[in-house]
């Protein structure tokens, strides 16, 4: 903002006789496809109603529903815990690899190629491929993978370290690649082994790539939705002693769906005030990821 | 001494490869899985999936056959609709908010301020939070149908793209446009043949990311879209379940091997592009 060059000046003068045609059709569809069902979303989860042209403010009473739903808050630590496993297995292979992958072996590209490839597979199609895996192996002890919650979460684990370890590899690839050579010579000169070198002089040089991949990993499986949908769709069901039944893999994301559009006995505000939840989470670990980077960014 | 480290160094380098060889054989087995399954009779994917498709369990192409007719909604229009509503929506993304961001970068106006923000903060909102309201406004503005869908998806879209143009065109330096208004060049002309042609790094990279994300997107066309009239892949595999009773596996793997070939041939044709569009799309979260 220090100095404003007069060419610039005027093509900012005459770019604005043509803001309509450079900003309509994206102000138009942004409002319609984002903030006006975001502004509804955040009204509608104060209020109680079947059709949303009836609805009527009621106050917090949908979010204090939807905390005490059990079904709900299982779904929560379910998700943490996923999240949590899925997080670290990914990361720790996804380093591991791609670690190797920059020691200058043959085939080095190949091999990028390959762990990268399932992460163009979307989510749908993946759970199926791998139900059909999981139940090809499960059949022989006669069970399922929809049968057995403790497969369930272990097998949406598997999917997801097969589909985004590449993802993640190719972040740690390129923050490895940045690790300054000089500084890995002078370690060896040092007389460090590499151990010591890994751990001393590589991983805090790539301390920027570790945190974008663990936020990632965080968000991502926090939000996932397609792959606990085919898997196994929150199967099993158990019945709760009150007659309420819960889904045992069901995880928030999926769970807010079928509040949404499968439950009879709950209302739609109900499952609007768990989305805005779920969205003030994601939001928070997203901020948390901006406030953590913004301040490492000072420190160096 | 030296000698004999570089000899170990050798050695480790061999262990290090062969072991990556292995699991690149473990990481090709789920897709070799579906290969395999694709030409199995029904009855024995679920009883022999390891096993190779001989004998009594060879089904050839009869389930290719039975999937692109299987329950009551013929597969190739399930790819049609993809093809066209992930064309359609990635173009209305490209051009539209390359132009937008364009604006926003240059102008700094309270408004382009305000619009900028909004997008960012688009970025961190969960699809579920908008999911309910998203698709009754579409099915009031009649944007239920294939042909007008892309509108919902430059919409929701519009906050990532928007995000890494703005990113890029404040990279680029603003002499270049402005020696192109003193020669005479308006706005428009500025923008198409100076400012489109300097964006193409980033048009591959948000048009990968785009194109990746409509293909396989599940729940907004199921939610916006008619799904009796209208069905994308995803939500044609996702309902091969409920339709025909049982569902079919044979036919199932077949239809997913046809709906991943070509995702894989696109991988392999545009490698780099892909791998690097999708990290730049990292900044995401």
């Amino acid at each position: 903002m220090s100095k404003k060059p007069t060419g610039g000046n005027s093509l900012r003068r005459q770019m604005r006789k043509w803001s309509p045609l450079f900003l309509a059709a994206v102000v138009a569809a942004f409002a319609i496809g984002f903030v006006w069902p975001f502004v509804q979303g955040i009204y509608l989860s104060f209020c109680k109603f079947r059709l949303i042209r009836d609805a009527e403010l009621i106050g917090f009473g949908n979010y204090l529903t939807a905390l005490q739903d059990e079904g709900f808050r299982k779904a929560f630590w379910y998700t943490a815990g996923f999240a949590i496993v899925s997080l670290v297995l990914i990361n720790v292979l996804a380093f591991a690899v791609a670690y190797a992958l920059t020691q200058g072996i043959r085939g080095s590209n190949l091999y990028r190629t390959v762990f990268f490839m399932p992460n163009l597979i979307g989510g749908i199609v993946l759970g199926y491929i791998w139900s059909m895996i999981f139940d090809g192996i499960l059949h022989r002890y006669g069970t399922s993978i929809v049968e057995n919650s403790t497969w369930g979460f272990w097998g949406l684990v598997i999917l997801v370290c097969w589909q985004q370890i590449g993802y993640m590899m190719i972040i740690y690839i390129a923050g490895l690649q940045a690790v300054p050579e000089d500084m890995l010579e002078a370690a060896k000169i040092d007389g460090a082994n590499k151990w010591q070198t890994l751990f001393k002089v590589t991983i805090p040089n790539v301390m920027p790539s570790i945190t974008i991949c663990t936020f990632l990993g965080l968000t991502n499986g926090f939000k996932l939705f397609d792959q606990n949908l085919a898997l196994t769709g929150g199967m099993p069901i158990i019945t709760m002693a009150d007659g309420t039944s819960i889904k045992t893999t069901e995880m928030l994301a999926l769970n807010i769906y079928s509040t949404f559009y499968n439950s009879k006995s709950t209302y739609p505000g109900v499952a609007q005030a768990k989305a805005v939840l779920f969205f003030l989470l994601v939001a928070g670990l997203g901020l948390a990821q901006l406030a953590y980077t913004r301040k490492r960014e000072v420190q160096q | 001494m030296k000698q004999q480290t570089l000899a170990s160094e050798r050695r480790s380098k061999a262990i290090l490869s062969g072991v990556l060889a292995v699991i690149c054989v473990i990481y090709v087995l789920p897709v070799l899985a579906v290969v395999i399954n694709s030409f199995k009779l029904n009855t024995f994917v679920k009883t022999d999936t390891f096993a190779l498709p001989r004998g009594e369990m060879w089904a050839g192409f009869a389930n290719f056959v039975k999937g692109m007719t299987f329950g009551n909604y013929p597969f190739y229009k399930s790819v049609l609709y993809s093809v066209f509503i992930t064309v359609v929506s990635t173009f209305l993304i490209l051009l539209f908010t390359s132009m937008a961001a364009w604006y926003i970068a240059r102008v700094n106006s309270t408004f382009c301020r305000t619009l900028y923000f909004l997008c960012v903060f688009s970025m961190v909102v969960p699809f579920q939070m908008v999911m309910f309201t998203l698709s009754k406004t579409a099915d009031t503005l009649r944007l239920n149908t294939p042909w007008t869908i892309p509108v919902v998806y430059l919409g929701f879209g519009a906050g990532l793209a928007i995000f890494m143009f703005v990113g890029f065109v404040k990279s680029i330096p603003i002499e270049i446009e402005e020696a192109a208004a003193i020669d005479g060049c308006g706005p428009v002309r500025t923008f198409f043949l100076v400012v489109l042609p300097m964006l193409k790094p980033t048009l591959i990279s948000v048009g990968i990311l785009e194109i990746m994300w409509v293909w396989n997107d599940y729940l907004l066309p199921v939610l916006v879209l008619d799904i009796h009239k209208y069905r994308t892949i995803p939500i044609h595999i996702q309902y091969l379940k409920g339709s025909y009773g049982t569902v079919d596996l044979g036919a199932t793997m077949a239809l997913i091997l046809l709906s991943i070939i070509p995702v894989i041939i696109f991988y392999l044709l545009c490698q780099k592009h892909i791998i690097k569009g999708v990290a730049a799309g990292a900044v995401k979260g």
